[in-house]
């Protein structure tokens, strides 16, 4: 049975907590995305480094979560920085893979008009390749994010939890509300960051709107 | 500065040759290009055209080095392009494909003003080019500048596509089957108004077509290429009708040269029938007077910029009263100068009737134009020139009616056996 007055005296925890797992999800996805956009430039420069680029992200992204973690503690202890090594290496997998199909998915007509017309190299990468790839990039980004949010929950076993942490402590101390408040909000958030993207990705390509003619 | 006339270059292949290795196999690789050798005056049509796998498209790309030739050298107006810096030289060039590869994400008229942006000019200069080259394509700048790609039909976007090869005024254009996506209909329309448009550009342009109806129509020139890469004739397009140079030349332009030969000939060439026209609101009886003793009884009404309205038969054109538009029927086709003879003649048998109208490029009438004049015109270059090969392409054509004869009689006898 859910106890509301318990929700309503650790508003403030139940606060830091959310806080937390944005802070870790936010600075896992970023750190993921730039790692992921060079390993994509790097593939997109020379097309043979795309097999073990994806391979060993394919690698990574195949560990059992609650193993990893645990291998990481007597590295790097139970700290930030093991759970962000744990959740970074997780997004890269999705992350390569989009970048790279949304460059790959630029028609090869448009990549002939912009050489043929002048453009340098850098400057077709980035003034025309770049934006077209954006709508594939914006969904790798999503399912990066929502799948990001449920592994912070995971890190809970290194104590990096975020949400996690209320609903590890909820099953140690028998607290069904603790549980089940930490899971909804870990929804919500969820659901939250992928409209918030959608919403940005919509922004940034209005040219793949629907047409309003 | 912005004003500076339109100037056009001279290209010139000197000897080029591209060889792709073809893994292997003895086979010659298509695309290949086989020490082509060919001039282009400055402000003229060089269509090339061919085959797939004649190598016409490589020789396009080499201009712009797209592709790089394995040997031989291309001179812009006498300098060899394989010393120009590469991004410098392409943005001196229009550039027109067949898939126009306009860029999705940027509106019309950022996509015209691309070659603009990247040499810098200033914004407000991009934005009145591109929209001073919208109107030029014959797209009204206010409804078609702020529209994705996404929105626009194939024909508006192939306009877009000459809009933004012509955006820096460059003095060279390539154009890859620029109007082979489009339906015939779109096709005709955008080839004339392309030919309108390059009456006041003037620009040197290298057109690739497959088509051979294309060729003989846009170009001043047209060398015709055969697979291997080698130039099989090189020449106008009337010498190439008439003169095919080789057995493969003659196969290749096909066997109605002479109907061809009619697309050479423009509406300017005929000395036109002069109209007799009466102005909208004007004296009956002076309208009157003036079809008296004409062979054809009948006033074009045009308005005050002498515009055909349409035509009122002498019969309905009162004593006294003003000329009114209520008289008029509708119009014949409408020609203009610039019209091939074939296609008058197609648009006159199409609307089925004697006698078309031409018109200038205000829109004002110039005189008439009859199926008969054409006709005349037919009789005089007939006969006027001995094709060669002529005897070889009789006889493919009998045979080409003799397999249609028995195709005919294939079937006919299975028909009767069903119905039996």
């Amino acid at each position: 049975m859910i106890r509301w007055e318990w929700i309503a005296s650790n508003v403030d925890q139940l606060a830091d907590a959310t806080l937390d797992h944005v802070v870790l999800t936010a600075v896992a996805v970023g750190v993921g995305f730039v790692i992921s956009f060079g390993l994509s430039v790097l593939i997109y420069r020379n097309r043979r480094l795309a097999g073990p680029i994806t391979g060993t992200a394919g690698v990574l992204y195949t560990i059992p979560s609650l193993a990893l973690f645990a291998f990481l503690v007597p590295f790097t202890g139970l700290s930030f920085l093991s759970a962000q090594i744990g959740l970074v290496s997780y997004t890269l997998l999705i992350l390569v893979r989009n970048i790279v199909a949304g460059l790959d998915g630029v028609p090869a007509d448009v990549r002939e008009a912009a050489d043929g017309m002048g453009y340098g190299r850098a400057r077709r990468f980035l003034a025309v390749e770049l934006p077209l790839a954006l709508p594939l990039i914006v969904a790798g980004l999503r399912v990066a994010t929502v799948t990001t949010i449920g592994l912070v929950m995971v890190a809970a076993v290194i104590g990096q939890g975020g949400l996690g942490q209320v609903m590890v402590r909820g099953f140690n101390f028998r607290n069904d509300t603790a549980v089940y408040t930490g899971a909804v909000l870990i929804v919500a958030l969820a659901v939250v960051a992928d409209l918030l993207l959608a919403g940005v990705g919509r922004l940034v390509t209005p040219w793949s709107r629907p047409r309003s003619r | 500065m912005p004003d500076a006339p339109s100037r056009a270059a001279t290209v010139e292949f000197r000897h080029v040759t591209k060889r792709y290795d073809a893994g292997g196999g003895g086979k010659r690789a298509l695309g290949a290009v086989n020490d082509l050798s060919l001039s282009v005056p400055a402000g003229k049509i060089c269509v090339l055209v061919g085959p797939s796998g004649c190598g016409k498209t490589t020789s396009l790309k080499m201009v712009n080095r797209l592709i790089e030739p394995t040997s031989g050298q291309i001179l812009i107006d006498g300098v060899d392009a394989a010393t120009r810096e590469v991004t410098e030289l392409r943005r001196g060039i229009g550039y027109v494909i067949q898939q126009v590869g306009l860029f999705p994400h940027q509106t019309i008229a950022q996509n015209v003003a691309t070659v603009p942006r990247l040499l810098g000019w200033p914004g407000p200069r991009q934005r009145e080019r591109a929209e001073e080259l919208l109107a030029t394509v014959g797209l009204e700048p206010a409804r078609y500048r702020d529209r994705f790609p996404a929105q626009l039909s194939g024909g508006e976007r192939q306009r877009v596509g000459v809009a933004r090869a012509l955006a820096a005024d460059p003095p060279i254009m390539l154009m890859d089957e620029p109007f082979g996506a489009v339906d015939p209909i779109v096709r005709e329309r955008l080839q004339n108004e392309f030919l309108r448009l390059q009456e006041e550009l003037a620009k040197t342009i290298l057109f690739v077509t497959h088509d051979i109806d294309e060729a003989i129509k846009m170009g001043d020139l047209v060398a015709v290429l055969q697979v291997g890469g080698t130039l099989a004739q090189f020449g106008r397009p009337d010498e190439i009708l008439a003169s095919p140079a080789s057995e493969f030349v003659a196969r290749f332009v096909g066997a109605d040269r002479g109907l061809k030969r009619l697309s050479l000939s423009r509406v300017s060439s005929l000395e036109l029938r002069p109209a007799v026209t009466a102005r909208l609101g004007e004296d009956a009886a002076t309208a009157r007077r003036r079809i008296v003793g004409e062979p054809i009884p009948w006033v074009l009404l045009v308005d005050a910029d002498n515009r055909p309205i349409g035509w009122v038969s002498g019969m309905d054109v009162g004593a006294r009263g003003p000329v009114t538009e209520s008289m008029a029927i509708p119009m014949s086709p409408l020609l203009n100068r610039r019209t091939t003879l074939k296609d008058a003649l197609s648009m006159l048998l199409g609307a089925d009737v004697q006698v078309g109208i031409v018109v200038d490029r205000t829109g004002a009438v110039v005189g008439l134009l009859s199926v008969d004049m054409i006709a005349e015109r037919m009789r005089d270059t007939a006969g006027e020139a001995q094709y060669a090969g002529a005897a070889t392409e009789l006889v493919r054509d009998a045979e080409d009616r003799t397999d249609d004869d028995d195709a005919d009689g294939a079937v006919a006898p299975v028909n009767e056996a069903v119905e039996a």
